[in-house]
């Protein structure tokens, strides 16, 4: 490993940052905004090599298990919380231990059930897998009607969880979400902490509101109007999502159910040019944005009664719109044209104690837009205009420092996973816009949609079974 | 009076060969009174009379209806001459500065004339959106074509026009006048678009 330390004045706070910009795995750098960049600004991801658990597929032969088997492969490695390591060659690799052997031929000429029982037997070969780097190692079998996935503890040497499922049949709807959940069990079993593979971003394009699973799979249309459609918004639960839509000039918010499609008219919304929705952790609240003579201001309404308009700024000369939760629903963070030009602010949920959040250089830092809070509460992701192009922030809510986390291309509207780690955004990097998924804590940057035109994503909280269904 | 003794010609004309149908058996749907000749002529004479009367009186009418028409054709004409014209000034855009709603200096006499015509014509009453290009953010271009609506109001309702009579709204970027990526597209997609709402049948030259 090769590491440079830089030491980097930081333009926007003013004080000295030490960032650690260290060089990664060359497989690993292709994708990585590694340059720097103008306005003192430096990219603030710190990266860690080797500090990522490997995590060994095992290799499996057996009807309907393939496609099961890459996805929960592919979902850890889009957790990027794995080295996954891929054994080529399948059989030819596969190296039980000694003692094995006997299990393994039975295996390959038995039933799937015993197979089954002679991966959850734990005879591996644990000190070879451990050689290849594999703290982890993970095996899907099928057992009758059951899928069996085996997580085994390499450096413990044994099974650390064995989780059964019945999985509806492939091509179904919910087959790829069942999966999904399976490998977010499987890092909840490796690594205590839940996943996001069973996770779906919704975008607009054309006017339009779709839906895609985070691994890029399953293109959905959502919408269920032919009127152009704006700010999709989930709420907590991922039940519903509110959205806007033009109507004569005019913006009207609706609420759209997942599960059925039906939509529902936000009370007062509608008369005037109503936007950028953005629900109360606990679902009670809609704040939003209204367009009026006066200017632009942010107002919020009971969404339990559909009552209670209310209103939080009083701009006058200035706009305030694009509103988002703390995820304890304390505070509102928000965009105010106050300073010139946009920028991002912060107030209590009651609309008081309005101040700067994120700190800028007056006359130099250029409009700051579309603030997203993340979901543990420490960071503010927004898009801030440098140099005439877009790029993704990340405020640190605590010490209120701003750090940049995008250099190549445009880079705009970031919204969080429910990790907190990764960010969904709208970038022209490959030379149209599509939407690209970040992680915060490897640098690595992956396309979810490799379609042109799509902005504007609202990543969904993890998705139970009940929510992630469809008629 | 010759024409009229021509008609008397015609009349007694008629009235004898009225009474050479009295000596037929009458039609059962007009029964024909058995009566003086004399009368009869005389009846037809006044109705001829009257039936020229009205149709001179139509002839005239219809003359004067022609030219009336004629009149009120080329005026009209003029009217919609003079009605695209001042449509054409009403509906001309004004333009900004990237990421600005302020009013540029070019563009005031542009809303000078959009002035007069609403002063000249006061039934008139317009709307204005506001539009801005790809590059700023999405969302934020709805409150920023918001502006820049307000800002053309504004110039209007303080130059002397009723606020009422504007509408204002902004599509934000969602609806570029013209595509392309380049300066170019951008400078002509920052505007204001002007359209009459009502009142715009007949309008006036200021």
């Amino acid at each position: 490993m090769t590491a440079a330390r830089r030491l980097g004045g930081c333009a926007v706070s003013g004080s000295v940052a030490v960032l650690l910009l260290a060089a990664y795995p060359p497989n690993r750098l292709t994708a990585q905004d590694t340059s720097t960049i103008d306005r003192g600004v430096r990219i603030g991801i710190i990266y860690r090599p080797g500090v990522r658990p490997g995590l060994v597929m095992l290799p499996r032969q057996g009807a309907g298990l393939d496609s099961a088997r890459a996805i929960i492969a592919r979902d850890l490695d889009y957790s990027d919380r794995f080295e996954v390591i891929t054994l080529p060659g399948g059989d030819s690799i596969r190296l039980a231990s000694p003692g094995a052997s006997r299990g393994q031929s039975r295996a390959s000429s038995g039933t799937a059930a015993r197979g089954g029982a002679q991966a959850t037997a734990g005879a591996l070969n644990y000190p070879l897998y451990q050689a290849l780097g594999a703290d982890f190692a993970l095996d899907v079998t099928a057992a009758a009607d059951t899928t069996v996935v085996t997580l085994h503890d390499v450096t413990a040497g044994g099974v650390r969880r064995a989780i059964r499922a019945r999985l509806p049949a492939p091509g179904t709807s919910d087959f790829r979400q069942a999966i999904h959940r399976l490998s977010d069990q499987v890092l909840q079993a490796a690594l205590g902490t839940p996943g996001i593979a069973a996770t779906r971003v919704l975008f607009v394009k054309d006017g339009k509101v779709y839906q895609i699973d985070e691994d890029g799979a399953e293109l959905k249309l959502v919408s269920a109007s032919d009127r152009q459609a704006m700010s999709p918004a989930w709420e907590a639960g991922g039940r519903r999502f509110a959205y806007m839509e033009f109507q004569a000039g005019r913006g009207q918010l609706f609420l759209q159910e997942m599960a059925t499609g039906k939509r529902t008219p936000v009370a007062t919304t509608g008369t005037a040019l109503d936007f950028t929705p953005a629900f109360s952790p606990d679902g009670q609240t809609l704040a939003f944005s209204r367009a009026t003579e006066e200017g632009t201001d942010l107002y919020t309404i009971n969404l339990k009664d559909n009552c209670c308009l209310r209103r939080l700024t009083v701009g006058r000369f200035s706009d305030n719109l694009s509103p988002t939760f703390s995820p304890d629903g304390q505070r509102i963070g928000f965009v105010s044209t106050r300073p010139g030009l946009p920028q991002i602010y912060v107030m209590a949920a009651d609309g008081t104690d309005q101040q700067l959040f994120a700190p800028f250089d007056y006359g130099v830092t250029g409009s700051s837009n579309a603030p997203d809070w993340s979901p543990d509460g420490q960071s503010v992701a927004f898009h801030r205009d440098v140099a005439g192009t877009l790029q993704v922030f990340v405020l640190d809510v605590r010490t209120r420092t701003v750090r940049q986390l995008t250099s190549v291309g445009r880079n705009e509207d970031p919204t969080w996973a429910p990790d907190s780690r990764h960010l969904a955004f709208v970038s022209d990097r490959s030379g149209y816009r599509q939407l690209w998924i970040i992680d915060l804590d490897t640098g690595r940057i992956r396309p979810l949609l490799q379609q042109s035109g799509a902005r504007l994503p609202a990543w969904s909280p993890r998705l139970s079974e009940a929510t992630s269904s469809t008629p | 009076m010759k024409p009229v003794s021509l008609l008397l010609v015609i009349g007694l004309a008629a009235a004898v060969v009225a009474g050479a149908c009295a000596k037929n058996p009458p039609p059962p749907t007009t029964p024909q009174p058995n009566a003086d000749s004399a009368a009869a002529a005389e009846r037809a004479r006044q109705d001829s009379a009257a039936a020229a009367q009205a149709e001179a009186e139509r002839r005239a009418r219809e003359e004067a209806e022609r030219v009336a028409r004629q009149r009120e054709a080329d005026s009209l004409a003029a009217l919609s001459r003079a009605g695209e014209e001042v449509r054409s000034v009403l509906a001309t855009m004004i333009h900004f500065d990237y990421d600005k709603a302020s009013i540029r200096p070019d563009d005031m006499a542009t809303l000078d004339q959009k002035v007069a015509i609403l002063q000249a014509n006061p039934n008139l009453r317009i709307r204005i959106s506001g539009h801005c290009d790809e590059r700023g953010s999405d969302e934020y271009n709805l409150a920023l074509g918001n502006r820049r609506a307000q800002a053309a109001k504004q110039y209007l309702v303080s130059h002397g026009i009723d606020a009422s009579r504007i509408e204002t709204q902004s599509f934000g970027e969602e609806r570029p006048l013209v595509d392309g990526h380049d300066e170019t597209a951008w400078s002509q997609n920052r505007r204001d678009e002007f359209e009459i709402i009502s009142g715009g049948d007949a309008l006036r030259r200021p």
